[in-house]
């Protein structure tokens, strides 16, 4: 056998750094509790583990059931060169929050408890339930990648046949997780931040998941096709930059009614951590919103990007101020993630990418199905 | 229910923290002394949102927990509105820690075992009816000689614990902030929504589905009749 040596590269170097960092945490985690490798204290029980690598990984995900639902439920087949990668983003995205689990619980060989102990009164119950048959809808939905690429023609038909139920159990199944990772934290109302804290938070989540999911969608395909050498689908993206401009006021004036009718409008003027985050993260989203609302700038690759980028940080800090900075005050104590948590958080996202990259280079991914006669030819082929 | 071996010595005695070992803690707030401990809540927000049903509310009244079905998500020890329960941090197969109110005690009809060894009884056990018109009763006897309240009676929709103060609640380290709503109620009000939206989602999105996949045959059959 022929080994190749990789050719180093900045980015293998900042990525092999990356893992190895991950490994060590990992060790640490391992060898000496969440109390060797985390920052995580009694009265700050969640840190950077729920707060990224659950509710961000979840979220940023949610391209997968926006999509299905866009090109599979209310046929909009313009959308379908994009389905695929997003799919693929969702399927890998849940399980990499399944690994974030692995690290964040104190018992991760019990994974399965909420299965088969139940209480429907918990919001995590629900979570738990829905995000493991989601992860499984996920993967029947990534099966036909597979098989097409086998050539197997029989499986592929079976899923075909449960495809459209199956789709609508996923959107319903992401409708109910999305908006109870927000539910969550109803029951902190004393600790939460004002600013933050509404009884419609699982709206907000549910909506800015829904907006995030496209520009992850735009984000992908702006990285994939300068990775892979392929031609952007730029009035495609830029019809996607126009629904989540629309998606994102819609969420923004939201928030502005929710605000006024609980009067915190007050709050805005203190000078504290909470107000700047507050303000980073209305930002992140509010600018790129303007931005898309004009055809030169989402007819611009690079500022289309751009826009999503900002949506895609923007949506990160809201759930890090939900799950962090909202509740330092209200927890009185302060929470910096310790740099082991950040070392494992980088190597799920460093991993992400690579496995993404991997499955887009080997899995018809890209060039799906597109065309249908495109795909038969290339099943002769392997036929032959 | 496993037995708690908790290491005890002088430094622990001094401690004026609950932690996962020391689950009751006696704060000094100026000249007085307060007690912390599980308030065990009438409606205890911990055990509303352990996924696994670790946490239990006994009829008894002491909420109990059971270290093996806890996966350690910790989101009792979040939902917390007194930051009662705590973590065993540093073990490899951590547990929640928390004061259970002497459950096994108590189910044999034994007090607490607090109760039993404060020597001036400072500490009073038995039915929560009974305590609380004790409380009035001492109030009402003493005017000026207690802050006119029982902390416990309306705190998150009532708690296991009372107490008696001197001095308005905040002076002695005792939460005043906490709403006066049964936690548990926050997130029901939203997961008992879950199957309408299941059922209502299915129906319209179906329905969508139906229609549009409809207009696309459709179109299709009338393209090729062209």
């Amino acid at each position: 056998m022929n080994l190749h040596f990789p050719k180093i590269t900045v980015w293998r170097v900042i990525f092999a750094g990356i893992m190895l960092s991950g490994l060590f945490a990992t060790y640490l985690r391992v060898m000496y509790g969440l109390g060797g490798s985390t920052n995580m204290s009694d009265k700050f029980p969640w840190g950077l583990w729920i707060a990224f690598d659950v509710m961000c990984g979840v979220g940023l995900a949610a391209g997968g059931f926006t999509l299905v639902a866009i090109v599979h439920i209310f046929n909009i087949e313009e959308y379908k060169p994009v389905l695929r990668p997003a799919i693929l983003t969702a399927f890998l995205g849940y399980s990499l929050v399944v690994v974030g689990l692995l690290f964040d619980l104190g018992r991760p060989d019990r994974l399965w408890h909420p299965l088969v102990m139940w209480n429907p009164r918990s919001v995590m119950f629900e979570v738990a339930w829905c995000v493991t048959l989601y992860t499984t809808v996920l993967f029947l939905e990534f099966l036909p990648m597979v098989f097409e690429k086998f050539g197997w023609h029989k499986p592929l038909e079976w899923i075909h046949k449960i495809s459209v139920p199956l789709m609508i159990l996923g959107v319903l199944l992401s409708t109910l997780h999305q908006s109870s990772l927000g539910s969550l934290f109803l029951i902190v109302p004393e600790k939460l931040y004002p600013l933050w804290y509404t009884p419609i938070l699982p709206l907000l989540f549910w909506v800015s998941a829904i907006a995030v999911g496209l520009a992850m969608t735009i984000f992908e395909s702006w990285h994939s096709s300068r990775a892979f050498g392929r031609a952007l689908e730029l009035p495609l993206l830029a019809s996607m930059g126009r629904v989540m401009a629309v998606l994102l006021s819609v969420y923004l004036w939201i928030r502005l009614l929710d605000m006024g009718h609980r009067h915190v409008f007050g709050l805005l003027g203190l000078n504290r951590t909470e107000t700047w985050l507050f303000w980073l993260e209305i930002a992140l989203m509010a600018i790129p919103t303007v931005l898309l609302f004009q055809a030169k700038v989402r007819m611009r690759p690079g500022a289309l990007y751009a826009c999503a980028v900002m949506v895609v940080f923007g949506f990160i800090t809201n759930r890090l101020n939900v799950g962090i900075t909202g509740l330092e005050a209200g927890s009185g104590t302060h929470y910096i993630p310790k740099w082991s948590e950040v070392a494992v958080t980088l190597s799920i996202v460093a991993a992400g990418f690579a496995i993404f990259h991997f499955v887009a280079q080997n899995f018809p991914v890209f060039e799906a199905a597109v065309h249908e006669p495109a795909r038969e030819e290339q099943e002769d082929q392997v036929a032959v | 229910m496993h037995r708690l071996q908790l290491p005890y010595n002088d430094k622990i005695a001094a401690e004026e923290s609950i932690s996962a070992h020391k689950l009751t803690a006696v704060e000094t707030h100026g000249e007085r002394y307060s007690r912390r401990l599980c308030m065990n809540c009438q409606q205890p927000a911990c055990a509303s949102v352990c996924p696994v049903g670790a946490l239990q509310k006994t009829a008894l009244g002491p909420v109990v927990y059971d270290a093996d079905k806890c996966m350690g998500c910790r989101y009792c020890m979040q939902a917390c509105p007194f930051q009662v329960p705590s973590y065993e941090w540093d073990k490899r197969l951590p547990k929640v820690r928390k004061c259970d109110m002497c459950f096994e005690r108590q189910s044999k009809g034994k007090p607490t075992a607090c109760t039993e060894a404060c020597p001036v009884g400072a500490t009073a056990c038995g039915e929560r009816d009974e305590l609380l018109a004790e409380a009035r009763k001492r109030i009402a006897e003493k005017p000026g000689g207690y802050y006119n309240k029982v902390y416990g009676v309306n705190e998150v929709g009532g708690t296991a614990v009372l107490y008696l103060s001197a001095v308005p609640f905040e002076q002695i380290g005792l939460r005043t902030n906490v709403p006066m709503e049964a936690l548990p109620e926050t997130t029901w009000r939203v997961l008992e929504l879950v199957p309408d939206v299941v059922s209502t989602g299915t129906v319209l999105l179906g329905g969508i589905w139906w229609i549009t996949n409809r207009r696309a045959e459709v179109a299709k059959k009338e393209g090729r009749r062209r």
